[in-house]
């Protein structure tokens, strides 16, 4: 914690509910209380653990198995990064279900994390011409090339700017995450957001018991509830185990690759060096840590 | 008590309570915060080996069909060879090659001599685990991505040693074209609540 | 003493609430029914979540918000009173400049009203409560909104207050506190509405939106639409209570309200300009609204009211012949303030979201849920303002004053006749 005395928020609020504490038992009891619960950012490890203890119990309980809730955190010295090669993508959205069901998205109301955009040839790259309910027998369509378009972890994030909470904040590793518990639900970051990428959940998500992925992160894929944004988290609980997130290794194609960006041997700095690449609206400077490029 | 403080350390203890107001206010400083704490890295993927033709990787098996390998159950090696391009109209006939098939023909990368295995340009044989080391005789840019992870499908770990696929896991080598793949639907459209 | 005194002025507030004529009370009671009608479609939207709205992320702000944006423009207005009545000592509007006061208290109460409507979470409100949550200053605009709001609600609430009683007591205002606090209230106005602008200004994603000129126009829209209400309010003072206003007072209202709706019409056309002109990509979003895009075109007929409405007004307001006609005049108050409710909340925020950052163009329109959440907290704000200016025009009048008991008058006043009268 930091060096600053602060004010303890759950004793503060423990005082000021004062009555109703004394009314309806212990303190204690208000403090597990997640409508108390500070901001992710100021608990302490046992604090910490103590709520994922609570969460596991939770969401054991509601979908009947097995729920683990993780914190592993950034890797000391990475920064993640993803590219996606236009020349390869087909458009058959592989992708946007592997994460659906990695991430346990609301299936009704249906939540996408990913979006693919069908563009002309002849375009090029044309937001205004996109069409992402392309409903084709056979992808790729003649004429046609396909742009997926997720949260792009920019490095300048206007949604972390914006945020009259703090409830969205960028990660060491260069992922920008949401405290599902704090988020108010103003849906600020939603318009500032240049890329569409984050998501509302406009009603009480739908997540059947047998669709769940029980390996969760606190930041990422655990259950959410009506009221609160979500967002790719590039897998978290996947990537900062080091492994892949669910999307690259979906796609067919090989489209998608993700690593390291300070690993000279790895995918992305390979990209860099033999590829071109380039971000999606360059123009408003919010750098994004995923790049598109041609690799045909 | 303050009258015993001087003017300079009066302004310094303000300034420095002023700063951490505004801390508090704004939220502390969240470098050390328990959620964020940073790990330490695991063994980034080791260095490749020089050497394009001579490296060797772990990659899966082959996707032989079934019953189809070892090719010699009915290629005897004793048998004559008849090296001549020629449409086969007896056996094989499922295979459809559209891969280069102007100027190639089967025994351009199958051995002729032995069955159960691939032969490169300057004749060296290879294992069909091997295979890649054909392709990339063509497709050289294609091997070096690909040995760099950055062509074809990756699955396992981004951080650790990488696993690779056979071009042909993905690829049919008789007809290498992606067919085209049928989508997965639409994403429903937003409908206006009345 | 002043505590009692304090005890006696609310509860002869509160009897003075309660007094009314038939008209009075249908009023009340029409508002009533209308908060209870709200307060019922919120419920059923607490418990459905947002989607009982047709906003989506698509079009993730809408009505709510529109309405928020409007009403932070009206409590802004007021300062177009105070400053000719408190910068310029001009008595016609010295009089009635408390109106714009009470008017901001409900307007400002009102905005507040419809973030919580909007937000998915209103339970976790506190956490945008300096120290004991966390607000992210100096980051997000939202956030200096904030603190903005709540600010200048509070100075205007303790204005007023201090007024009232001030004038309940017998007393006149100490000029030394409250001449800087009601300065204070003109540059706090100009910055409740310019940080709302900057909310959206600031915001690259939304082309339509991220533009230097938004500032400027909400505040011009701001000052030509918050007063439409004062101008009617004060015809029905003058008409039903004995509260005299001169006609010099509206009419020079009318008249400031004319320049800002001149200057409103100017920076309109600046960014039409700017966007047909260039050509860009962006004036898709202009387009959307003027013209309608791919058959996409449900905002058409109302954009095209509004600019009809805003320049039918200007008209009216400019021409001293018909700013002095009552009726050319009301005909103009009604359309001001429509025209103006149009552009900042259909003109504003739909086409800034639509089409949204990737191109695709959702039609939004609002619910019906929307619609009566808004009506109530519309009521609720109305409701307010009626209870304010019923206990403020007797106190402005003389009529409604402290008892002065005969050994416990302060030293030095003279005893006042009345009681405490309606």
């Amino acid at each position: 914690m930091s060096g600053c005395s602060t004010i303890d928020r759950r004793e503060f609020m423990c005082v000021a509910a004062g009555c109703a504490a004394a009314a309806m038992g212990s303190c204690s009891d208000l403090t597990h209380s997640a409508f108390f619960r500070d901001h992710l950012r100021e608990l302490t490890k046992t604090q910490l653990d103590e709520l994922v203890g609570e969460l596991e119990s939770e969401y054991s309980e509601r979908f009947g198995r097995e729920v683990e809730v993780g914190t592993t955190g950034p890797m000391k010295g990475v920064e993640l990064a993803y590219a996606l090669d236009l020349s390869r993508c087909v458009g058959c959205r592989r992708c946007v279900y592997a994460c659906v069901e990695e991430n346990n998205q609301s299936r009704d109301p249906q939540v996408h994390w990913i979006r693919v955009l069908e563009m002309d040839n002849e375009r090029g790259i044309d937001f205004e011409h996109a069409d992402a309910y392309y409903d084709a027998e056979q992808v790729p369509e003649p004429d046609k090339f396909y742009l997926p378009v997720a949260c792009q972890q920019c490095r300048n994030p206007a949604c972390v700017k914006t945020c009259p909470t703090g409830a969205t904040w960028q990660e060491p590793d260069g992922i920008t995450v949401i405290d599902y518990d704090w988020c108010i639900g103003c849906r600020c970051c939603v318009s500032a957001c240049p890329y569409g990428a984050r998501h509302f959940n406009w009603s009480e998500p739908e997540l059947p018991a047998e669709e769940l992925n029980p390996k969760t992160h606190i930041l990422g894929n655990r259950p959410r509830t009506k009221g609160v944004v979500e967002k790719c988290t590039f897998c978290i609980h996947r990537t900062r185990e080091g492994r892949y997130p669910a999307c690259v290794e979906a796609c067919p194609v090989g489209a998608r690759k993700f690593g390291d960006l300070h690993d000279p041997d790895g995918e992305i700095r390979h990209i860099f060096e033999n590829k071109r690449v380039f971000v999606l609206k360059a123009e408003l400077n919010t750098r994004p840590r995923f790049y598109y490029f041609y690799g045909a | 008590m303050l009258s015993n403080v001087s003017l300079r350390t009066r302004r310094i203890l303000l300034a420095q309570s002023l700063c951490g107001l505004l801390l508090a206010a704004c939220g502390e400083s969240y470098a050390n915060s328990a959620i964020s704490e940073v790990v330490s890295a695991a063994p980034v993927s080791e260095a490749h080996e020089a050497g394009p033709d001579q490296q060797t990787l772990e990659v899966g098996p082959p996707p032989f069909s079934e019953d189809i390998f070892p090719c010699t159950d009915c290629h005897d090696p004793e048998l004559e060879v008849r090296g001549k391009k020629r449409e086969l109209k007896f056996e094989h006939t499922d295979i459809e090659l559209t891969h280069a098939e102007e100027n190639r023909w089967c025994l351009d990368c199958h051995d002729g001599a032995d069955r159960d295995m691939l032969h490169l340009a300057n004749g060296d044989v290879i294992p069909f685990e091997e295979s890649y080391r054909l392709c990339g005789q063509c497709h050289g840019d294609k091997l070096r991505d690909w040995r760099n992870g950055v062509h074809g499908r990756r699955v396992g770990f981004w951080n650790g040693a990488k696993s690779y696929l056979l071009c042909v896991n993905c690829h049919n080598a008789h007809s290498p074209q992606f067919p085209a793949l049928e989508p997965e639907p639409a994403p429903f459209r937003p409908v206006r609540t009345p | 003493m002043i505590v009692r005194a304090f005890i006696n002025f609310s509860l002869g507030s509160l009897r003075l609430i309660l007094r009314g004529g038939w008209l009075y009370w249908g009023w009340v009671v029409a508002l009533l029914a209308m908060v209870g009608v709200g307060v019922w479609a919120y419920a059923g939207q607490l418990e459905q979540g947002l989607i009982s709205t047709s906003m989506r992320d698509q079009v993730s702000w809408a009505y709510y918000i529109g309405n928020f944006t409007f009403l932070v423009g009206v409590a802004a207005a007021a300062v177009l009173l105070v400053i000719p009545a408190y910068i310029y000592h001009w008595k016609p509007i010295k009089e009635v400049a408390i109106l714009g006061e009470l008017l901001a208290i409900a307007a400002i109460s009102m905005a507040g009203l419809f973030v919580l409507v909007d937000v998915g979470r209103p339970e976790r409100l506190w956490h945008l409560i300096p120290f004991i949550g966390h607000l992210n200053v100096p980051n997000s605009l939202l956030a200096w909104d904030v603190i903005a709001l709540n600010g200048y609600l509070g100075l205007n609430v303790v204005i007023v207050t201090y007024l009232l009683f001030s004038f309940y007591r017998g007393k006149h205002p100490n000029e030394r506190v409250f001449t800087p606090l009601v300065l204070l209230s003109i540059p706090a106005a100009i910055g409740i509405h310019t940080v709302t602008a900057f909310l959206y200004n600031g915001i690259p994603a939304r082309p339509f939106w991220n533009s230097a000129i938004l500032a400027p126009r909400f505040l011009a829209s701001a000052f030509c639409s918050g007063p439409a209400l004062l101008l009617i309010l004060m015809q029905l003072l003058r008409r039903f209570t004995r509260f005299e206003i001169r006609d010099a007072a509206i009419w020079k209202i009318a008249e400031l309200m004319a320049y800002a709706m001149f200057i409103n019409l100017f920076l309109l056309g600046a960014e039409v300009f700017k966007e047909y002109y260039s050509n860009t990509e962006h004036l898709i979003h202009m387009r959307y609204l003027f013209t309608g895009v791919d058959g996409h075109d449900s905002l058409v007929p109302f954009m095209w009211f509004s600019v009809f409405a805003s320049v039918a007004s200007f008209v009216l307001f400019l021409v001293p012949a018909t700013r002095r006609n009552p009726i050319t005049l009301n005909i103009g108050c009604v359309l001001i303030y429509s025209g103006v409710y149009i552009e900042k909340g259909m003109g504003l925020v739909i086409p800034g979201l639509t089409p949204d950052t990737l191109g695709e163009i959702y039609e939004y329109f609002p619910s019906t849920t929307e619609i009566l959440v808004s009506v109530g907290v519309f009521s609720i704000g109305f409701l307010m303002f009626t209870f304010m200016v019923k206990i403020a025009t007797p106190i402005m009048l003389g009529e409604f004053r402290q008892r002065q008991v005969a050994l416990g008058g302060a030293a030095g006043s003279p005893p006042l006749a009345q009681e405490n009268a309606t």
